[in-house]
């Protein structure tokens, strides 16, 4: 018996020499991105081209991506942390300074979404954007114009009007449930400073959901792309791409749903998902070439005619899709633009004042 | 010979009282690794405060010589505010009502089935165990995941209920997202928690005590009442407190299938932990529950005392 155990302890150590030698010689990228986020065709295509093999994870929300990179040794290479998210990990200390000169495709990003992304990164040393979005309404078109009449929908009254809210009831509102974006839209849509921090503030913006909150049905981020397409809901505050994969879903499934975004008029909240490594990351040569490959205008373009998401690569525009470039609702006009918002991070404090209303508004108390 | 036994003696007891003690500290040092050691983390990180690092709190431990500046910087703040803050306290008492009609619902619906388990030919016996089993085989996720293809308004629970008839074609089952679909899933993840306990307890019961009883004119309900259950008792605290602790701090199924509204410990704790990155209040929140539930495990371990 004793025998037979240390031979299969030898057979395992040397397995475990073998695994990584060969570890040693293939060289990998540990990758954790946003879920339905990516025309996965282009991982296989950097593989091909560079001989990196891409490990690749998702999520679906920025807390926890924060939580385990705080927590350190999280095994990635490369992380897409959003705009306040990521400010607050550099702060932390979480990324490493990127090696610019190892980035040549820097050249084909777009000014204006890289200075907006400075607000976040400083001297835009630890981050590359990847897409960037807004925060606006999608809808299903024949349910709320039964519900509502012919009214334009144009306005963030259709959501927050609770008279609106009432008669949208019984067809189902999903609110987005990512209390940093919904507050500084709320704060916004009262002529307060989305940006603001102040706890009386922050309360006011809570009322706005407190008054609709007996018409809500759900609180969700990433279900609601499902049952806007399905008909289950007909009406969500919502993610521009992830509206529109639904109404693509949609027409796809053919069941006589149409479902349209849009950016009310008074402005909402503009974000950026950023490329960074982090500080402790194994393959910093690897993530570097990825970072560079994701940078490529005709590599990302692919990705943003797949998942609708405008991308921060000037140089990609070319190469995108008429109706993703043309479409308002995904790269929308330049005076559309000035009404976008962006806001800093919260401090402990202030985010605890935020999360405790907002758990107060989802629990109805 | 006999000179040799004589000297060895002494060794040999000496061994075997080694031997029994290992096999004492065995146990010991389980809850030392498993149970003492994580508690005593989460109670330091309950003391300290948040922070914009890594890891997001402080102070961190940074060995013995600086002991004394490290604990004048941890207080009892935290505690302090879960006390302040009503949304704290209505969490526990919700947690504890849903589990205290869960682990009822589960003892209703449980204690039948072990019975007849108990009561079945002893060839079938092991079968029926089996069957009993026979979820585990599949991830608890996915057994939750498909209540809710089950329950949700479009779900199959709906077009059976309009197939029969029973609800016309434009009515849907509104029960998704509520407090009932929580029940529904509490019951049937735990169900097999509280019947393998309770069929234990019922399989070792001397049947000829309920031949005496029926033969000196009891009625079969109060034989039940004075012999069945009481003999079962065991089996009845010890599934119900297997389901009663655990359900009191679950997350996901009332993340999946519960509505906003339902407010459990588990989500309040997801969200000071995830959402507001408050790992020193979220420990707190913690240390609170694991004291709450010491009581109920503490009558458990009492229980089991007596029956051994």
């Amino acid at each position: 018996m004793k025998s037979h155990l240390l031979s299969l302890a030898a057979a395992v150590a040397a397995t475990t020499i073998a695994a990584t030698a060969a570890f040693a010689q293939e060289r990998v990228v540990h990758v954790y991105n946003w879920s339905d986020y990516i025309d996965e065709s282009v991982l296989a295509d950097f593989t091909k081209e560079t001989g990196i093999k891409v490990v690749y994870d998702v999520f679906d929300n920025n807390d926890i991506v924060e939580t385990k990179l705080l927590a350190g040794g999280s095994g990635y290479d490369v992380v897409v942390p959003t705009g306040p998210f990521l400010a607050r990990q550099i702060q932390a200390g979480v990324f490493q300074k990127l090696d610019k000169s190892k980035l040549p495709n820097l050249s084909n990003m777009w000014p204006l979404v890289t200075e907006r992304l400075a607000k976040y990164d400083p001297g835009n040393e630890y981050a590359v954007n990847y897409m960037w979005g807004t925060t606006g309404i999608g809808y299903n078109v024949a349910k709320v114009k039964a519900a509502l009449g012919d009214v334009p929908v144009d306005s963030w009254d259709i959501i927050f009007k609770p008279e609106n809210a009432e008669k949208l009831k019984s067809c189902g509102i999903n609110i987005l449930d990512a209390s940093d974006e919904t507050f500084a839209i709320a704060m916004n849509y009262i002529g307060k400073d989305p940006d603001s921090k102040e706890t009386a503030d922050l309360e006011a913006g809570g009322e706005v959901y407190q008054k609709i909150r007996p018409f809500v049905r759900t609180f969700n981020a990433s279900a609601y792309i499902d049952e806007l397409a399905n008909g289950d809901s007909c009406i969500s505050i919502g993610w521009s791409g992830d509206v529109l994969q639904a109404k693509t879903r949609a027409e796809e499934a053919n069941n006589g749903v149409e479902v349209e975004f849009v950016i009310p008029k008074e402005g909402t909240y503009m974000w950026f998902d950023n490329l960074a490594i982090p500080a402790d990351a194994k393959n910093v040569a690897e993530a570097h070439e990825f970072i560079n490959y994701m940078m490529k205008p005709e590599v990302i373009a692919k990705s943003s005619n797949y998942v609708q998401y405008a991308n921060g690569n000037l140089a990609s525009q070319q190469f995108l899709d008429k109706e993703v470039l043309e479409n308002p609702a995904v790269y929308p006009p330049e005076d559309v633009v000035k009404k976008l918002f962006t806001i800093s991070p919260y401090g402990p404090r202030e985010q605890r004042v935020l999360n405790r209303v907002w758990t107060q508004i989802k629990t109805g108390s | 010979m006999a000179s040799a036994s004589a000297t060895s003696a002494h060794p040999s007891a000496h061994r075997s009282h080694m031997a029994r003690w290992l096999v004492v500290a065995v146990p010991y040092l389980w809850l030392l690794l498993f149970f003492v050691a994580p508690f005593l983390i989460i109670f330091k990180i309950s003391l300290s405060d948040t922070a914009i690092a890594m890891p997001p709190y402080t102070p961190v431990f940074k060995g013995f010589d600086a002991f004394g500046d490290f604990a004048s910087k941890l207080d009892l703040e935290n505690y302090l505010f879960l006390t302040s803050d009503p949304l704290y306290i209505k969490a526990y008492l919700s947690s504890l009502r849903i589990a205290l009609i869960s682990t009822f619902l589960l003892l209703l619906i449980g204690y039948p089935m072990a019975l007849a388990m108990a009561r079945a030919p002893n060839s079938l016996r092991p079968t029926l165990v089996m069957l009993v089993i026979l979820p585990f085989w599949t991830s608890f996720l996915i057994r939750v995941y498909a209540w809710i293809g089950i329950l949700k308004p479009d779900g199959l629970l709906t077009l059976l209920l309009q197939a029969i008839g029973f609800m016309g074609p434009d009515d849907q089952v509104q029960i998704f997202r509520t407090d009932i679909a929580v029940f529904i899933g509490m019951v049937y993840s735990y169900l097999p928690f509280m019947v393998l306990p309770l069929y234990a307890a019922l399989e070792k019961m001397d049947a000829t005590l309920l031949e005496a009883a029926s033969d000196l004119g009891c009625p079969p309900w109060k034989a039940f009442w004075k012999i069945t259950f009481p003999l079962s008792l065991p089996g009845v605290i010890a599934g119900s407190m297997i389901c009663f602790i655990p359900i009191t701090g679950e997350f996901v199924i009332p993340d999946l299938l519960g509505g906003a509204d339902t407010l459990m410990i588990g989500k309040t704790l997801w969200t000071e932990f995830f959402g507001n990155r408050d790992w020193p209040l979220a420990s707190a929140v913690a240390v609170i529950l694991l004291i709450l539930l010491v009581v109920p495990i503490a009558i458990f371990q009492n229980q089991q005392k007596r029956v051994v």
